[in-house]
């Protein structure tokens, strides 16, 4: 080992590497710096956002293994998770909307992120709010499919009249635990909204937009494997 | 750079009263101690456990207090507290929180109120552990694996109530690990002071750092099933109750799989092991490094073997299920993984063993403690080479010999090291150093009753006594003398419990009576040692954070009149001996 190898203090800071050879991806991890050129708390965000990956994961593995598993016969998605409107039977039609409903605030979350580094906080304000009512309507339209299922199909988590009784005990855990997180985020979105109204971030800088917004999509990104899984397979 | 490292303190941050300086402090170190407190108190009633479960096995029918079912609340509560509440807490949650900043050359960790929050949060988890003592049916009886569907079927003891608070503490305690984790990980990526490359870390920041990223990764396994098997129990779900009789009339279950439990559960528990295992890997290696005046033997390598080992731990797990049922080539895949992984484990052995030759060794506690160590862990890891192999596991899975093998490697090795860490860091800790005369006692104490416990167990699972068992009975393969060695181990085993006493005692008294430890009594490298103030007060640095020059391990550079050189000394203020010029430092 030997010590003149080593970095020395001078490379300190951000001396930005801009050439991409894995020398220099490799002096990037093995300096003094921040490792990762972000605001604390985003990265923080970014591993727990993996840690959180990986129970989302773990939850849908067991749910496909539980479905491998199951004796009785797996009920049939698009039956269970019809609508009949106006007379007419449509499947999937509801959750349809709520997907479109819940892509559709990534997007109002994302140009907030980018209002809020553009300095202009009047509309990252109201970005954040549409994005936390789209939020709510989605958490509102899960209620409402919630109570659908239970009181109109009969549908528990300990039974149901289509078939394995997986099906309802991993579909009410996996989009409740999500739904959690939705709300969860509604409630995050609400309350550095407010802060941002009241101008509690006007000198540490807008980051913490950038962070909810981390937090926002990855649940947006569950929602669609979810979706997958449960409706589509 | 978004968030500088601070180099002014904000005197204003400090606080004032004692509330805030001691109870709901946001100050890592008393955050540490307070950790540390609470999982040495839950680990002395773990050790009580054990004393109790001793005294059944080793002298059958004299105790009217333990009957069958207390016997395996006992074994349960034991393991599960040992494993969790005791090593992970105290090694992560006590060390890695003392340890991270003060080594790096930080302030504090990067978010000190959520840090805060993790300690209050494992503390709830503790008392609802705790209260399971007391409830109707006691605490769960179930095997600190938990294996459904005895867990939660009547008949379990504690399956009533025992279970639920488990299963809600375990997860009480993820939630306090992942504030404290998320906390470490950033504080080792982001807050490392001037100077401070990943490559000069003390391994003991390495360790902690790896372990702290496989509890994030690993601990949502447990969570998930946590939860799961808590909907089994209280709403009826079937996630992992098939249809089943249950004392003679059918239980409301069907399809669900108990083999999924225990791929859950083991892909959270092998990794718990290495949760353990690393940090103490880290400590043992600066330990040792320190005592014996030598650089760590293969820096670099050290390094690798602790990420490659926490990589490889993630694809072990199933060598826990050999006896489970599974398809052969799995158990094929599992055991070669397994045994993989000894590869850069040996590695660390020798090169621990490397850093010993020829150094200068000081027989210190916390020496005596780390080679202590390098014997139960390189005995207890041989143990688990027959054990990864599936045809040799067949027979032994279930015995004491898994006992003796898990407790050898990852019971008594780890609470080596702690030891070890505990005696080398007090001085820094509280100001005082520990005494060697009551800490010789305890060593040898310990050491020689660990081997005077174990050793036979391996003898007795060769001949087939089960594990989990409350007695043995009349049974044909099993001889008589077995019952005698049995009350020996537990003789040693009473005799170990005893001993800790004598390190309770030594680390009260030395509170107030201890020698004065001065700011390096050991003459350490690391940056912990080089504070202005024993203990450390609230912003560790004073005015300014050191800036670090060197790796962690000068130590008996050739021409420099020290025999150590700390990591914030700069090469021009080394001071050489009489007569020798330059080329200081440079080449060890
Ligand atoms: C003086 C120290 C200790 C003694 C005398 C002791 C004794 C025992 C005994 C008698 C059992 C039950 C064996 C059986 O009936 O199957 C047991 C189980 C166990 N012990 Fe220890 N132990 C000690 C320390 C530790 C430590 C430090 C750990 C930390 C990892 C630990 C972890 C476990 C685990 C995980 C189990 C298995 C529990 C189960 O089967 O569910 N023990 N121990
Ligand atoms: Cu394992």
């Amino acid at each position: 080992m030997k010590n003149t190898e080593l970095p020395t203090t001078e490379r300190h800071g951000d001396n930005k590497n801009t050439d991409l050879s894995w020398q220099s991806v490799n002096n990037d991890w093995s300096n003094d710096k921040q490792i990762l050129d972000m605001p604390w708390g985003k990265l923080m965000m970014w591993i727990f956002l993996l840690s959180d990956t990986f129970i989302f994961s773990i939850f849908l593995i067991s749910y496909m293994s539980a479905r491998t598993a199951a004796v009785a016969p797996w009920p049939n998605a698009s039956e269970v998770f019809a609508l009949t409107i106006g007379g007419h039977h449509i499947p999937l039609i509801l959750i349809a909307i709520m997907t479109f409903i819940l892509i559709t605030s990534s997007g109002t979350m994302a140009l907030a992120v980018n209002y809020a580094y553009r300095n202009e906080i009047k509309k990252t304000v109201y970005l954040m709010l549409a994005t936390a009512a789209l939020g709510l309507s989605f958490v509102g339209l899960q209620a409402f499919e919630w109570s659908k299922l239970i009181i109109d199909e009969g549908i528990r988590p300990w039974g149901n009249p289509f078939g394995a009784e997986q099906f309802g005990a991993a579909f009410f855990m996996i989009t409740g635990f999500h739904g959690m997180h939705v709300s969860i985020g509604v409630i995050y979105l609400t309350v550095i909204a407010n802060r941002i109204r009241k101008g509690y971030y006007q000198n540490k800088g807008y980051h913490i937009v950038e962070i909810t917004g981390l937090y926002w999509h990855f649940v947006d990104l569950v929602w669609v494997f979810i979706f997958a899984f449960f409706y589509l397979w | 750079m978004y968030t500088a490292i601070t180099d002014q303190v904000d005197e204003s941050s400090h606080p004032k009263s004692f509330f805030y300086k001691y109870i709901w402090s946001q100050d890592h170190k008393v955050i540490a101690i307070q950790y540390s407190i609470t999982a040495i108190c839950v680990g002395l009633v773990a050790l009580v456990l054990s004393g109790l479960m001793r005294l059944q096995l080793g002298f059958p029918d004299s105790f009217s207090f333990i009957d069958p079912s207390s016997y395996l609340q006992f074994v349960t509560m034991h393991g599960m507290i040992m494993v969790i509440y005791l090593l992970t807490a105290l090694l992560l949650g006590g060390f890695g929180n003392y340890l991270i900043p003060l080594m790096i050359g930080a302030r504090d960790m990067v978010f000190p109120f959520l840090n805060m929050l993790s300690f209050w949060t494992y503390l709830l988890s503790v008392i609802v552990l705790m209260a399971s003592f007391f409830v109707i049916g006691g605490p769960t009886g179930a095997g600190w694996t938990l294996y459904p569907p005895a867990s939660i079927l009547e008949g379990a003891p504690g399956a009533s109530n025992g279970i639920v608070l488990m299963l809600i503490s375990l997860a009480i305690f993820i939630v306090a690990f992942t504030m404290g984790g998320l906390n470490y990980v950033t504080t080792v990526l982001q807050a490392r002071t001037k100077g401070m490359t990943l490559m000069r870390m003390p391994l003991t920041i390495w360790g902690i750092f790896v372990a702290t990223i496989l509890g994030l990764l690993a601990f949502p396994a447990l969570l998930v099933s946590a939860i799961m098997m808590l909907f089994d129990k209280l709403i009826g779900t079937s996630f992992f109750m098939p249809a089943i009789l249950s004392l003679g009339d059918s239980v409301d279950y069907s399809g669900g799989s108990p083999i999924l439990f225990q791929h859950l559960f083991w892909f959270f528990g092998h990794p718990e092991v290495y949760i353990v295992a690393l940090p103490a890997f880290g400590m043992v290696s600066d330990v040792i490094s320190t005592h014996a005046r030598k650089n760590i033997f293969g820096y670099r390598m050290m390094v690798w073997a602790i990420v490659a080992i926490g990589g490889l731990s993630f694809v072990v797990w199933a060598h826990h299920m050999y006896v489970s049922g599974m398809n052969p080539y799995f158990g094929f895949f599992f055991a070669t993984t397994t045994l993989i992984i000894a590869v850069p484990t040996a590695i660390k052995v020798y090169n621990w063993l490397l850093t010993l030759w020829r150094g200068n060794i000081h027989l210190t506690i916390p020496m005596l403690f780390a080679i202590g160590f390098i014997f139960t862990f390189t005995h207890g890891g041989l143990t688990g080479l027959f054990l990864g192999n599936v045809v040799v596991d067949l027979p032994l899975s279930d015995t004491y010999f898994v006992v003796a093998h898990f407790h050898m490697v990852m019971g008594v090795s780890p609470i080596m090291v702690l030891f070890a860490a505990l005696y080398h860091w007090y001085p820094k800790i509280t100001g005082r150093m520990l005494n060697t005369g009551l800490g010789k006692i305890h060593f040898w104490g310990t050491f020689l009753g660990t081997y005077a416990i174990y050793l036979p167990m391996h003898y007795l699972g060769f001949l087939g006594v089960p594990r989990r068992y409350f007695a043995m009975g009349e049974t044909d393969f099993i001889p008589q003398s077995a019952q005698t060695l049995n009350a020996g181990i537990t003789i040693s085993a009473i005799i170990v419990g005893l001993i800790q006493l004598v390190f309770i005692f030594n680390a009260i008294w030395s509170l107030f009576k201890g020698k004065m430890a001065g700011d390096n009594p050991w003459q350490a490298t690391t940056l912990e040692w080089q504070t202005s103030q024993t203990p450390p007060v609230h912003g560790n640095w004073g005015k300014n954070v050191p800036i670090v020059y060197r790796w962690a391990y000068d130590y008996s550079v050739p021409g420099v009149k020290d025999d150590f050189i700390p990591q914030n000394v700069p090469q021009d203020e080394v001071v050489m001996l009489e007569g020798n010029t330059g080329n200081n430092g440079e080449n060890q």
